[in-house]
């Protein structure tokens, strides 16, 4: 597919400052639009199938009934001052250069059209408050800059008022599809996930023989015999996870980390065939109905298999879903047993294993990686874990520690809530916006290149399926190795000593000599 | 005549200013938040979220962190812009307490830092290529507004100076809805420049970007507390409608 434009050359652009300010090149993403969506897409979410003849109307009345029921909508149109706080804080901006990726500018796509039908300055002054009809040229930009928004919420921590371009971006996607410009990427995934029940249609069959195919595997390696347990009712775990961890490398690692923490940790657990996915596409697109409705599977998944507590693998997105909307989209939860979080992180749950000495691990299993973690922004901006504030920084940054010699940070300025996106976030993993993805993954790629050269750090762990996949894509671009990408449970995977297995025979044979 | 025109002048524009501000805000409060989405690490506690928010509106917590330059120009007009406000209180207060006595001498010196600060602001988005990008004239318009407010201030304090018990006397009866002896306005061009401008912004304020003012209250990203575990939140009367199977 289309890798970055040629003026645009990855290797060269890697080292550098990561949140150096470009110079402004005016319209040089407009071309960057991801594939329509075909009618087959659209209708199964609920969508006309392709642009209506009434579609500026449409789109009006649309966006007011938004207005009326989001009050973040209708603050943050309003609130904007134009300070330029916002405006060098967009990774997309700073690795494309194009003004219109300003998360400001973003905002006045919409903002404009806003300010013309429903504010008295814009229907009586348009000019002087930047006010603007809806015309096929503005939709035409819509779809281009609001899906150049990864919805990663970075602009949001630096504005004065906490304005969240994820939010008109989602409006704007929302306002889209209902008048019939869906984008192909998301919505046909969330076909799959109502028919098959994944994002990659993976059917139950083919789920159980690759989870019986991990489970030989560890217990090849270790001598356990470690279960990856599907469908088992009365287990008292359900483990909800993003389907690329049946599937792809480094995400499949991780799962086996998974089974390994939970097979010694003693509690019984499944997962769910009707709920074998725990990304939610929807709202990627600001659907609230099919948010909901992909919401939905896990709260029949959990009833019908009878768990008591809820866990969720390692995906930024699906986590924010989780933890922030899931008890209000599909709670509550009042099944499930109260003692425990609802829902509880796999990191959570393994730290919490940690701080109470009962796993087992061998660091210098590890010692070949020299370790760095991507936190990924909807995790970081959007969740928490544990009990603290930051908790969804400190934890994961324990696990690996517990589990790795040699851990470093990267510039305080791209981590933590100030980290900057992978670049493939919010719906825009497709290749079609390969371009789009590898320059917004530059400030990312200079501050790893900056702890590689000062610590030697060979690896970054993540915890989010989206960052995992677009890394492996782009690391290669930027001169890294394309399995420079790891999971934060494969990590935990390689160290673990499960009770009774051949390592923890050699540990303590090593131990006697 | 210039007494009748500015009193009538006050009482509409105070009367827009309260109906669309309120209206506003009215809008603001009502409209339904139908998800939890404040930006993290935010406070777990209401407590919390009233610091955060004391934080936000003292300081510019996340201006802050954002650009320094824009935080020192931005604070500066912004806290000067509340000792002038303070000082103002004078011409609307008999007697005047001790505090807005105290503040006088602050207010004049504010009046100067206030302007500078818009300056300074104004010189930003005018040198600043990407702050000059998403400049409209509105936004140029709107620091020449209150900079035209401050000079003409000043220029009465220091240049124009004018019978300010006259002044006075005109505000408090105003205030107090006593027309019968409504003291006359002095025609003094330097004031009524003044009191134009100020009239100018009143009418303004609740069709502009002035709307950050009370935005910054309700803005979800900032007035959430992050506790949707603790506690379920269900605010959409759509959502809960949904049907539920089990
Ligand atoms: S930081 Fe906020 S107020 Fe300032 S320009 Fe950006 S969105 Fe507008
Ligand atoms: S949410 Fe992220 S991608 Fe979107 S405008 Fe803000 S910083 Fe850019």
């Amino acid at each position: 597919m289309a890798e970055a434009s040629s003026d645009f050359d990855p290797r060269e652009k890697v080292h550098g400052d990561p949140i150096e300010m470009p110079h402004l090149a005016c319209g040089a993403m407009a071309g960057s639009k991801p594939y329509p969506a075909a009618p087959n897409h659209q209708e199964p979410l609920g969508f006309p199938g392709e642009l209506v003849p009434d579609w500026h109307d449409k789109a009006i009345s649309r966006l007011g009934e938004l207005l009326d029921s989001n009050k973040a909508l209708r603050v943050y149109l309003d609130s904007c001052v134009k300070c330029g706080a916002c405006t060098d804080k967009c990774h997309y901006f700073l690795g494309t250069s194009d003004p219109k990726n300003m998360p400001v500018a973003r905002q006045d796509l919409l903002r404009k059209v806003y300010r013309r039908h429903f504010t008295l300055a814009g229907k009586y002054f348009p000019k002087l408050v930047g006010a603007e009809d809806l015309t096929k040229d503005v939709l035409g930009d819509w779809y281009s800059y609001f899906h150049q928004c990864s919805q990663c919420r970075r602009c949001s921590v630096f504005c004065p008022y906490g304005i969240d371009t994820a939010e008109i971006s989602m409006a704007a996607r929302d306002i889209m599809d209902t008048i019939g410009m869906g984008q192909k990427y998301s919505n046909e995934i969330i076909g799959k996930v109502f028919n098959i029940g994944n994002n990659l249609g993976l059917p139950p069959k083919a789920l159980k023989a690759t989870l019986e195919g991990l489970a030989e595997e560890i217990e090849e390696e270790t001598g356990v015999p470690v279960k990856l347990p599907i469908d088992v009712k009365g287990a008292e775990i359900l483990l909800v996870t993003p389907s690329a961890d049946f599937f792809a490398s480094p995400h499949m690692e991780g799962l086996i980390g998974y089974a390994k923490v939970l097979h010694e940790s003693g509690v019984s657990w499944t997962l769910s065939s009707h709920a074998s996915e725990a990304a939610n596409f929807g709202m990627f697109i600001g659907s609230q109905e099919n948010m909901q409705k992909v919401a939905m599977r896990i709260r029949d998944a959990a009833i019908e298999l009878g768990v008591k507590r809820v866990v969720i693998g390692e995906c930024g997105h699906a986590w924010r879903v989780a933890y922030s909307f899931l008890n209000t989209l599909a709670g509550p939860f009042d099944f499930l047993d109260p003692r425990y979080p609802f829902p509880q992180h796999i990191c959570e749950f393994t730290n919490d294993l940690i701080e109470k000495g009962k796993l087992k691990f061998d660091k210098s299993k590890n010692d070949e990686y020299r370790l760095t973690f991507h936190d990924s922004c909807n995790v970081a901006r959007a969740s928490r874990m544990g009990d603290k504030p930051g908790g969804q920084f400190d934890i994961p940054r324990a696990v690996l520690r517990a589990v790795c010699n040699h851990y470093f940070d990267m510039a305080p300025e791209t981590i933590r809530d100030q980290t900057f996106c992978c670049g493939g976030g919010g719906g825009l993993l497709t290749d079609e916006l390969m371009d789009l993805r590898t320059k917004g993954a530059m400030p990312r790629m200079r501050a790893l290149k900056e702890v590689a050269e000062e610590h030697g750090v060979t690896h970054m762990a993540a915890i989010c399926a989206i960052c995992k996949a677009q890394f492996s894509k782009v690391l290669p671009q930027y001169g890294f190795d394309r399995e420079a990408i790891v999971s934060v449970h494969q990590m935990v995977s390689n160290a673990i000593i499960l009770t009774g297995s051949v390592q923890e025979k050699e540990l303590e044979e090593s131990h006697h000599d | 005549m210039v007494t009748i025109i500015y009193a009538t002048a006050f009482y509409a524009a105070s009367l827009l200013l309260v109906i669309a501000l309120g209206r506003r805000i009215w809008l603001y409060a009502t409209t339904p938040a139908p998800l939890k989405i404040p930006t993290t690490p935010a406070p777990t506690t209401k407590g919390g979220v009233v610091l955060r928010m004391v934080r936000e509106v003292t300081v510019f917590e996340s201006l802050f962190r954002s650009n320094k330059w824009i935080w020192l120009f931005g604070w500066i007009f912004h806290l000067s812009l509340a000792v002038v406000l303070l000082r103002h209180l004078r011409y609307f207060l008999q007697p005047v307490p001790y505090p807005i006595a105290l503040v006088q001498p602050f207010g004049v010196i504010a009046g100067f830092t206030m302007v500078a600060g818009l300056l300074a602001l104004w010189a930003r988005r005018i040198v600043v290529e990407r702050i000059r990008y998403i400049s409209g004239p509105s936004d140029h318009l709107m620091l020449a507004l209150l900079v035209a407010i401050g000079l003409s201030g000043l220029n009465l304090k220091f240049l124009a100076r004018t019978d300010i018990v006259d002044v006075k006397e005109f505000f408090l009866g105003l205030m107090y809805f006593d027309f019968s002896h409504l003291h006359r306005l002095p025609a003094d061009p330097a004031l009524l420049l003044h009191l134009t401008l100020v009239l100018c912004l009143m009418v303004v304020f609740p069709f502009s970007k002035l709307l950050h003012a009370p935005g910054v209250f309700f803005s979800p990203s900032r007035m959430q507390a992050d506790d949707t575990r603790e506690h379920r939140y269900a605010r959409s009367a759509k959502l809960e409608s949904t049907p539920r199977r089990a």
